[in-house]
């Protein structure tokens, strides 16, 4: 085992971790926030997904499929909020999960009716093709770099948002005490159908980006999303800080388990019967993390409201 | 509206032909039709309804129900098709696991099951029935037809499926006649759409060949990923991994992989020339071997419902296992644990103007039978 091989396959898990937070960032806000469980976020991953999928095979250009994957994403997620999502805030968690169940499966049969069963084509860019050298002689593929540099952006981006600028003040108010700001006269309905937006066109970047590596087909989201709650349960719901945190854990230890558990396990059980097993603790990995983070940090790594 | 003319007129013309002792037949047909699989349903069940249609069998009822790709319900189908709509026949699913979960109901019921493409070890050996007909192929197959391949160019492969039953049988069944040195095993999590990890398992192998095993998604993931690599090792998979249903959304990153199946679309004989043409003609795209295995198991039912009344369970069971049909696979007959013995192909993807396709470019394989029928006691 190289250290090349350890660097590329750091900067896998790191690579991962930033495709999760994209997908955490919007889901702790719009629970911090809101309060609300919003299971048909991976639809929204979905949504930008097919949105970049579609535009980039009529236009022949990534870059615009990738704006029209954050505008896409962000409108069906307003639409969502103003349409039934608004009408869920009041209600308990029960009512807000078999509401946004439901939509996740409106939006899977509904990409189904119009995109049809057999997944869609999406590469990456011309100019993102191909690796490059990194120290150690690692090589590492460009486009992956990118994801992580954008992660890098997004999460600066968020954090100057939500600490220096109005809307960000409004969206910490919202998180302490929900009915003081709506007393003190900030028009609350539309900062939620804002947050909303937001957080969708931050999964629908996120589907935009991996649907480049991965496939564009209809139930994408949910895997994703799973993983997702884990993190913004690893990180403290509510925290985007905890999500990029969470996130960073989540993808390393999950690339890094995947890696070297079956070598591990090898050793006791031989090659074959050490893959199995190693394959399958692997997969439970991230789980356990989070039942012994739960366990020491109940309210996970950086709770907000406490 | 052409296309749908020329299409009845040509099912019409095949109708005056007509069966003439045929006894109506009802055939259930439980598949995926929603989520993530439902490509390989679709193109099941459209390759199955084509079947009857160029066949003119009008007497043949076909009820169709989404199984979603989850093996209770697909039992709640079976049993409902079973008990209500009181099917002679079931067929239809794609997925070993619902079909672990409704054959032996089914057939211990006295009823029918023919695969159209699920073909677990488990109903090939001892647990094999008589009532049980698999008109595709047993799990293992493909695999170690490109196990058998693999030996010809290769020494060191590194081989992965994910870790789930049909993935340790694909494994299993490469190792079973690949003779070569193994660079590395590797399971993966079923539905894992990330492999960069694993990716940069095999460039540190030292690997000079590839085998895969991911159906569906898994595979269009991976594929595009390991060409944006760069790694450049060549890739070999069962023709799963590279079906018609999937080619698309690969792109042309699964141009050159080299994929094993007991079918292409250009296998040279007239059965296959009128199925692929109908095929497109009917459904505007290309069918994959998911279509043309339940095509065949149309064909089979329509031959046997022409010799024998399927209220004679007896002279219906030896009508299906003579197998007298046109197979678009060339020929076609049941082994002992009736499982087919037949041809197996290695196909390379190429591009045929702008579609990508798959190409027959040897046999690994002829006759082949399956490794558990020795243990079919029937």
């Amino acid at each position: 085992m190289s250290t090349a091989l350890i660097i590329e396959q750091l900067l896998n898990g790191l690579q991962f971790g930033v495709m999760l937070f994209l997908m955490a960032a919007g889901l702790t806000l719009i629970f911090g926030v809101m309060g609300l469980i919003n299971l048909a976020h991976g639809s929204l991953y979905m949504i930008g997904a097919f949105a970049c999928a579609v535009v980039a095979a009529a236009t022949g250009s990534f870059w615009l499929g990738l704006a029209a994957s954050l505008v896409a994403a962000a409108a069906a997620g307003a639409l969502v909020e103003l349409a039934v999502i608004r009408r869920l805030y009041d209600r308990d968690h029960l009512d807000q999960v078999l509401a946004t169940f439901a939509l996740i499966l409106i939006f899977s049969e509904g990409a189904r009716w119009v995109f049809g069963s057999f997944p869609l084509y999406l590469d990456i860019p011309p100019v993102l093709q191909g690796a490059v050298s990194l120290l150690g002689g690692a090589h590492y593929q460009l486009y992956r770099l990118a994801i992580i540099g954008v992660g890098i952006v997004v999460a600066a981006g968020l954090y100057l948002l939500i600490s220096r600028t109005r809307l960000g003040m409004r969206i910490r108010a919202g998180q302490s005490d929900r009915e003081m700001i709506a007393a003190l006269g900030v028009d609350i309905g539309t900062l939620y159908t804002v947050v909303f937006a937001l957080g969708a066109a931050l999964a629908g970047l996120a589907g935009a980006l991996v649907g480049a590596l991965q496939s564009v087909q209809v139930g994408m989201g949910e895997p994703v999303l799973i993983l997702a709650f884990v993190v913004i349960v690893i990180g403290g719901i509510g925290s985007v800080k905890g999500a990029l945190v969470g996130a960073i854990l989540v993808g390393v230890v999950d690339t890094l388990g995947r890696f070297l558990l079956p070598k591990l396990f090898a050793i006791f059980l031989g090659p074959a019967e050490g893959a199995t097993t190693g394959a399958a603790v692997a997969s439970m990995l991230i789980y356990i993390v989070m039942a012994l983070i739960l366990a020491f940090r109940p309210k996970g790594l950086f709770a907000a409201n406490t | 509206m052409r296309k749908i003319l020329a299409a009845s007129l040509l099912g019409l013309s095949l109708s005056a032909a007509g069966l003439a002792n045929a006894e109506p037949v009802k055939v259930g047909m439980i598949t995926t039709l929603s989520g993530g699989g439902a490509g390989l349903g679709i193109d099941a069940r459209d390759g199955f309804m084509l079947a009857l249609k160029n066949a003119g069998a009008t007497d043949i009822e076909v009820v169709t129900e989404d199984d979603a790709q989850k093996p209770e319900l697909a039992v709640q189908i079976a049993d409902k098709m079973i008990q209500s709509d009181k099917v002679d026949i079931l067929t239809g699913i794609i997925w070993s696991n619902l079909a672990m979960a409704v054959v032996p109901n089914a057939v211990a019921q006295g009823k029918f099951y023919l695969s159209v493409n699920a073909g677990p070890s488990a109903l090939a050996g001892e647990k094999c029935n008589q009532n049980y007909f698999n008109v595709a192929y047993q799990n293992d197959n493909f695999h170690e037809a490109m196990g058998q391949y693999a030996n010809k160019d290769y020494k060191k492969t590194f081989i992965m499926a994910p870790n789930y039953p049909a993935g340790t049988d694909a494994l299993t069944g490469f190792k079973r006649y690949y003779k070569g040195e193994l660079a590395g095993e590797v399971y993966t999590k079923v539905g894992q759409t990330d492999y960069a990890a694993e990716i940069a398992q095999i460039r540190a192998s030292g690997a000079d060949s590839v085998f895969i095993f991911l159906p569906g998604g898994m595979g269009i993931a991976f594929t595009k990923q390991y060409a944006q690599s760069g790694v450049g090792i060549p890739l070999l998979g069962p023709g799963f991994s590279f079906s018609q249903d999937v080619l698309a959304a690969i792109g042309d990153a699964a141009l050159g992989v080299k994929n094993s199946a007991s079918w292409a679309k250009d296998l040279d004989n007239e059965a296959n020339k009128k199925f692929v043409e109908t095929f497109q003609a009917e459904y505007g795209r290309l069918p994959s071997v998911y279509a043309a295995q339940a095509y065949d198991t149309g064909n089979l039912i329509v031959s046997a419902a022409a010799k024998a009344s399927v209220k004679d369970a007896d002279a219906f069971r030896a009508a299906l296992k003579e197998a007298k049909f046109d197979s678009v696979r060339g020929k076609f007959k049941f082994n002992t644990n009736n499982h087919p013995i037949q041809d197996l192909y290695v196909r390379e993807v190429v591009k045929e103007g702008d579609v990508l396709t798959n190409k027959i470019i040897g046999t690994s394989f002829t006759d082949h039978e399956d490794a558990y029928a020795k243990d079919c006691k029937m």
